[in-house]
């Protein structure tokens, strides 16, 4: 079941020898073997395996890789390079603000749909550099945590809000 | 960035004297047998380490670090490093030079599940011990060494200095050199003050967390192996009584013809499907068509307390202290109330998955478990394999408030790994997972308390789990200070099943919140009340 497809991911384009019809996690967890996106429901519910599709935050557990050609896919492993390059920084940092912020306010229990909370913060804050409170809920809410670390992600994402670079426009 | 697969070797911790390592540990026993003999005793046997042998809780290095092995994992809950900070407080060590290593069954203590948010309290005690008794077992060596009484040093972060001779000291890694210490442990070494504490008590930051959010953590759903094969499991939609399965009448597998590749596994009323793609695997399970003897059923929740109320029960008293029946009957005020819970799934964030390397005579399991051994165990049963041929290693997986498909998840990757004689790895969809979950029981408690005219707080409490027929009591008098809990139901009650506690504990707080209430209001009131 060869094909053509290509895709780009963290700005490395990645022959793909999966089916069409493969949805976008699959690739990226057996053919690239990344760790960030993850399964969670299999079905665009929870958010555990989102990954910015030119920027925009996109389940890829329900993603087929065949309709993902020209476009520019980063998943939590490159989203410090993502980051760098939004905000002109000539040197990716060790870690997205978000990422960061996560780590300081020590928000994680189980960690298992962080992938999807940076990943959708990240967008947040590339989009609304300074979020109030009721936006950031806003953008959070289709993100589960089943530990129920809302309040720590909220006042991470308010840290990251602080710290994060404003794209020149 | 993948995780090293091999089967066909058994971890020996005998591998750490290669290293220059003084090997340490201790009997269990004397003190720690406070915490009760139901925080899980040990099992002695060659298939896990000896619990009285000196190498089962930890090593010290030549290069004056320390792994600290436990039984205990972590589960999001931050344990592997509270249980670190225990160590190097008792050690004089600092945080940086204290590790631990992954669990697993061979190299790690059986200290029983991690279970009930009790890592710390239960595995605690242990590690402490182990560390306090390292700590002056390196102090003898070093005493010998610098030719100076014991009371005459000092250790800072593995550093051993004479006292006032700041020049003259020897560091844990050098004491050891390569060799055992070989002392007897008696368990009686003392342990710190709490005012001595350095570590202890200090906020600490998890040390899993840079790897959680960086996306290098190795979940249990992201381990791989050569040459492995994709899994899934199929069942019947829906819900099912957990341990009445149904049962299979036909597998159609022209119904997943279109489907490449794809092998139908089935051991008696066991079926799923493998092959080398995820999709595929994932495909076929949904597709393939299987006639089943019996549906998942259940009776609903539609008068479901009132029928816990009624049925049949077997009663077991918890805790009876003083004349509940008669004070109740002199209070000055009484209030009887009940506290309902449902059945609830343990319903992890992302489903269960597990990886199996099965060998004719010897296998490997990847899986999140809250006890390694027990998973063996079950493992041992449906492969026919002795447990000491049974190497189980955690992966933490995703948050789970309990027991949830952890074994089920390792069973199946070990079922469909002897069936294909190659790795399997098995993901449960969210329907395997919440369907056929072994749901925590419904809960009903009744609650009856007062407070008699001398200021005397009555309690009456009974709680029932339905679908395993108990039901505890515990009826007490207290007089002020009323106990935030009654730790002796919810010790016994419902038996064994930590995340029922939070039903019980609701049950009791709620009560005693209306308690504090007319404490408050007699109080505010106590001219007219009297």
């Amino acid at each position: 079941m060869s094909s053509e497809i290509k895709i780009k991911v963290n700005e490395r384009l990645w022959p793909v020898t999966s089916s069409p019809d493969t949805p976008l996690l699959y690739v990226l967890s057996n053919e690239l073997l990344l760790q960030g996106p993850r399964f969670g429901c299999g079905l665009a519910q929870c958010g555990s395996c989102s990954v910015l599709v030119d920027g925009v935050e996109t389940r890829s557990c329900v993603t087929p890789v065949g309709s993902l050609a020209g476009k520019s896919i980063t998943t939590l492993e490159g989203l410090p390079a993502w980051y760098a390059k939004q905000n002109g920084l000539r040197k990716p940092p060790a870690l997205h603000p978000v990422q960061q912020a996560f780590i300081d306010e020590q928000a994680v229990q189980c960690g298992y749909c962080y992938n999807g909370m940076i990943i959708k913060a990240s967008e947040l804050l590339s989009k609304v550099p300074r979020p109030t409170e009721a936006q950031i809920r806003s953008a959070m809410n289709g993100h589960l945590c089943r530990c129920g670390t809302y309040p720590r992600i909220l006042k991470a994402i308010v840290r990251a809000s602080q710290t994060t670079s404003v794209p020149p426009k | 960035m993948r995780t090293a697969f091999k089967a066909t070797k058994f971890p020996r911790r005998d591998l750490l004297k290669a290293g220059g390592a003084l090997i340490i540990g201790f009997s269990w026993r004397g003190a720690l047998f406070a915490q009760g003999q139901d925080a899980v005793g040990f099992i002695a046997g060659p298939d896990q380490p000896d619990p009285n042998r000196l190498d089962t809780w930890l090593a010290i290095h030549a290069d004056n670090t320390a792994t600290i092995f436990m039984g205990f994992v972590e589960l999001g809950q931050g344990a592997s490093t509270a249980l670190l900070q225990l160590a190097a407080e008792e050690l004089d060590l600092d945080m940086s030079q204290v590790k631990s290593v992954r669990v697993e069954t061979h190299t790690a203590p059986n200290q029983g599940g991690t279970v009930a948010g009790s890592a710390v309290m239960r595995g605690g005690p242990r590690i402490r011990a182990a560390a306090a008794e390292a700590r002056l077992a390196l102090l003898a060596l070093a005493s010998k060494k610098l030719n100076v009484p014991v009371d005459h040093l000092a250790v800072s972060k593995g550093i051993v200095t004479v006292v006032d001779k700041p020049n003259r000291s020897v560091t844990y890694g050098e004491l050891v050199g390569g060799k055992t210490l070989g002392v007897p442990f008696t368990g009686k070494a003392p342990l710190k003050r709490p005012s001595e504490y350095k570590i202890v008590g200090t906020r600490v930051p998890r040390n899993d967390i840079p790897d959680k959010v960086s996306g290098k953590y190795v979940y249990a759903q992201h381990v791989r192996a050569p040459g492995m094969l994709h899994g899934r499991i199929v069942r019947p939609r829906g819900q099912g009584a957990y341990g009445a399965g149904a049962t299979v009448v036909d597998i159609d597998e022209s119904s997943i013809r279109n489907i490449p590749g794809v092998r139908v596994i089935r051991k008696r009323d066991f079926v799923g499907v493998v092959a080398s793609g995820e999709w595929e695997a994932i495909r076929a399970a949904q597709q393939l068509k299987v006639t089943w003897g019996t549906t998942a059923s259940l009776p609903g929740n539609a008068g479901l307390y009132e029928k816990m109320r009624t049925e049949t029960t077997t009663d077991t008293v918890a805790l009876e202290r003083g004349d509940v029946a008669s004070v109740l009957g002199r209070a000055a005020h009484v209030v009887s109330k009940s506290y309902r819970c449902p059945y609830q799934s343990h319903a992890p964030f992302g489903p269960n998955c597990a990886l199996a390397d099965v060998q004719p005579d010897s296998a490997l399991v990847v899986c999140s478990t809250q006890n390694i051994y027990l998973t063996r165990d079950k493992v041992g049963k449906v492969l026919g394999i002795p447990v000491d041929k049974i190497r189980i290693q955690y992966y933490e997986g995703s948050g789970t408030f309990g027991h949830s498909c952890h074994d089920d998840a390792a069973e199946a990757a070990a079922i469909l790994s002897q069936a294909v004689g190659k790795p399997v790895r098995v993901q449960f969809m969210r329907w395997d997972e919440h369907g056929w979950d072994n749901y925590g029981p419904a809960h009903l408690a009744e609650v009856r308390a007062g407070i008699d005219v001398d200021g005397n707080h009555l309690r009456a409490e009974g709680s029932r789990d339905h679908d395993r027929g108990e039901s505890y009591t515990t009826a007490a008098v207290y007089r002020d200070p009323l106990p935030l809990s009654n730790a002796s139901l919810i010790h016994h009650c419902p038996k064994g099943r930590g995340e029922a506690a939070a039903e019980t504990c609701g049950s009791f707080e709620a009560q005693l919140i209306w308690q504090a209430d007319q404490i408050e209001i007699r109080t505010m009131n106590r001219d007219v009340l009297g």
